[in-house]
């Protein structure tokens, strides 16, 4: 009974709360917001620096600190040059005659005045050079392929040295690899074949989780939450899937064998379409995931500073506190769901039927 | 009046959230009668999940 | 859609697949082949040491049963044994019972032989006694008989006449 009243009383709390916040129209208050939206939507998105922390001075003057990474452009012939030219999207870069200037984070191609010319739905129309910058994310990964090479390969040698055992950090991880093996690869794709596929998934798993994890540090990039990062994840696993594939996967979706040739006819191309789908549904999930996931928790710690007052930022810290918990859940989850799902793909592609029996 | 498609979006999110929950609670039934085949059903439910889930992004990605 | 293919940087994707290949490429190389072939050695040794452990329990065992076997055998080679000596003893015994029992009656059967012999040696002897004693009482008789002339003549004329009614 007490406890229903004290969730009532917390619902109530909240509600008006929520009420005063919307009731109030306070500019400064709207200042705020859309300055906490803001850094949201930058936190977000890629960039061409490695942003550190943010300060404003008495003056309201925003500074950033951190440390510039190379833009390398392919614009009639290889632009490379260091993205403090940029000044944060403020000033025009210069390269070898050509102007390049920041909108929304991506890079365009101007005049020397740096005109950035819009469409009637608010898209730059200006030319959008080819992109190969080592951006944020870029070192990110790099960083986590650094980190992961020298771990598993420590690990790797270890079990030479200790005659087969595993040594500190790989007590942790071995287990991990072990489920990898037992739980899943064996499982879904098979005794016979999975071997072929142990190491994609192996790799694949804790790139996945190392990069949802670093995005739950304070430093937290959004690396796995970008949509190229999935992709290019997803479309290995397409890749792979349809390059291993056997004649029985190929006549299970042009001819399925067992249902009558209407049907035949109806089904290929929903087997086609599914073909596409599923690694599809696998990048959409792992960044609509990670991407909601940082998109809650910032809400959440903005929330602290739009309220401020004792109550409602406390509130708001212990639900974002909660929401970090449960994100380290999904970050681990995530990884297990698309090393789980490319396996369950590899199974499907390298399975090998009795029709008779299985259909 | 036009029904802006958030609203569209929003109705898709709960029709996938009934069905995902379907699904869950489904399979916690069939783990509860039959533990032996936990992995099965677990393979089966995430399968099923992740087939709808896609209809929840594709409609949610649409607007 | 339109947002996401806009979020799309060509660049990123770019690093990212170079990165993750030459990552999944060395990984194979220096860690998950000797990762997984130390963990499949081990694995295979853990399933050797137990299998091993199974055949000596199963060796000790079958040995078990084997001496169990031996104890058994000796017991009923025991057994047996004892049975025959038993069985022997009971025929020596009645073998010699048997034997005793023969030689016993061919003894009596002897002595009845012997008895009888004796008794008709005795008897020829008795007979030929008698015969004797018969002759001389005989001779006695008749010397006393034919000692008168009267008497003679009358035992001849009776003998004469018992001879011609022969």
């Amino acid at each position: 009974m007490r406890k229903k009243i004290t969730v009532k009383t917390t619902t109530f709390l909240l509600l008006l709360i929520s009420f005063f916040s919307y009731g109030k129209e306070d500019p400064a208050k709207e200042e705020k917001n859309a300055e906490i939206k803001a850094y949201i939507q930058h936190h977000l998105q890629d960039s061409y620096d490695f942003n550190l922390y943010s300060v404003t001075d008495d003056n309201g003057q925003i500074h950033h600190r951190g440390f510039p990474l190379p833009v390398i452009l392919w614009d009639n012939g290889l632009k490379v040059f260091s993205s403090s030219k940029f000044h944060h999207g403020e000033a025009v870069a210069k390269a070898g005659g050509n102007y390049y200037k920041l909108d929304h984070g991506k890079i365009y191609k101007t005049d020397a005045s740096g005109i950035i010319n819009y469409d009637e739905s608010h898209h730059a129309t200006n030319v959008k050079p080819l992109d190969f910058s080592i951006t944020k994310s870029v070192v990110m990964i790099l960083i986590t392929c650094i980190l992961m090479f020298l771990l598993f390969k420590g690990l790797g040698r270890s079990y030479a040295k200790n005659g087969g055992i595993a040594k500190g950090v790989g007590r942790f991880f071995e287990p991990i690899v072990l489920y990898i093996r037992d739980d899943i690869a064996i499982p879904n794709i098979g005794e016979k074949h999975y071997k072929r596929y142990m190491s994609y998934l192996l790799t694949i798993f804790f790139f996945i989780w190392f990069l949802n994890i670093f995005g739950l540090t304070p430093l937290g990039v959004n690396v796995t939450g970008n949509i190229a990062v999935t992709t290019a994840l997803a479309l290995l696993t397409f890749l792979i899937t349809n390059l291993t594939a056997n004649k029985n996967y190929w006549k299970h979706i042009f001819w399925m064998p067992g249902v009558p040739v209407p049907m035949k006819v109806i089904l290929a191309p929903i087997e086609l379409l599914g073909v596409i789908i599923k690694p599809f549904s696998l990048l959409i999930r792992l960044y609509a995931n990670m991407q909601a996931g940082h998109i809650v928790l910032m809400s959440l710690i903005g929330l602290m500073f739009i309220f401020k007052s004792w109550i409602g930022s406390s509130l708001s810290f212990g639900l974002s506190f909660a929401i970090s918990l449960i994100e380290v859940l999904v970050a681990l989850l995530q990884a297990y769901i698309f090393t789980m799902l490319s396996a369950l793909y590899f199974g499907f592609a390298v399975e090998e039927h009795d029709h008779e029996e299985a259909h | 009046m036009e029904i802006p498609a958030i609203v569209g979006a929003g109705l898709v999110v709960i029709g996938v959230g009934l069905g995902i929950g379907k699904i869950g609670g489904s399979a916690m039934e069939a783990i509860a009668r039959q533990p032996e085949s936990y992995g099965k059903i677990q393979t089966a439910m995430l399968i099923a999940a992740a087939l709808i889930e896609g209809i929840g992004f594709a409609a949610l990605f649409a607007v | 859609m339109e947002k996401l293919l806009e979020q799309f940087s060509v660049g990123l994707f770019f690093w990212q697949t170079v990165l993750f290949i030459a990552l999944l490429f060395l990984l194979k190389k220096f860690a998950w082949k000797p990762i997984l072939n130390a963990i499949n050695e081990r694995e295979e040794g853990i399933r050797d040491a137990l299998t091993s452990a199974e055949k000596a329990r199963r060796e000790m065992e079958n040995l078990q049963a084997d001496n169990q076997k031996l104890l058994q055998e000796a017991h009923a080679e025991r057994e047996a044994m004892l049975k025959e000596a038993r069985d022997m003893k009971n025929k020596m015994v009645a073998d010699a019972k048997e034997e005793a029992q023969a030689q016993a009656s061919k003894m009596i059967e002897q002595a009845q032989a012997a008895i009888e012999s004796e008794k008709k040696a005795a008897m020829a002897e008795l007979k030929s006694h008698v015969a004797g004693i018969s002759l001389g009482i005989a001779e006695k008789v008749l010397r006393q008989e034919l000692s008168n002339k009267d008497k003679q003549i009358e035992l001849v004329e009776s003998m004469l006449g018992e001879a011609i009614l022969n």
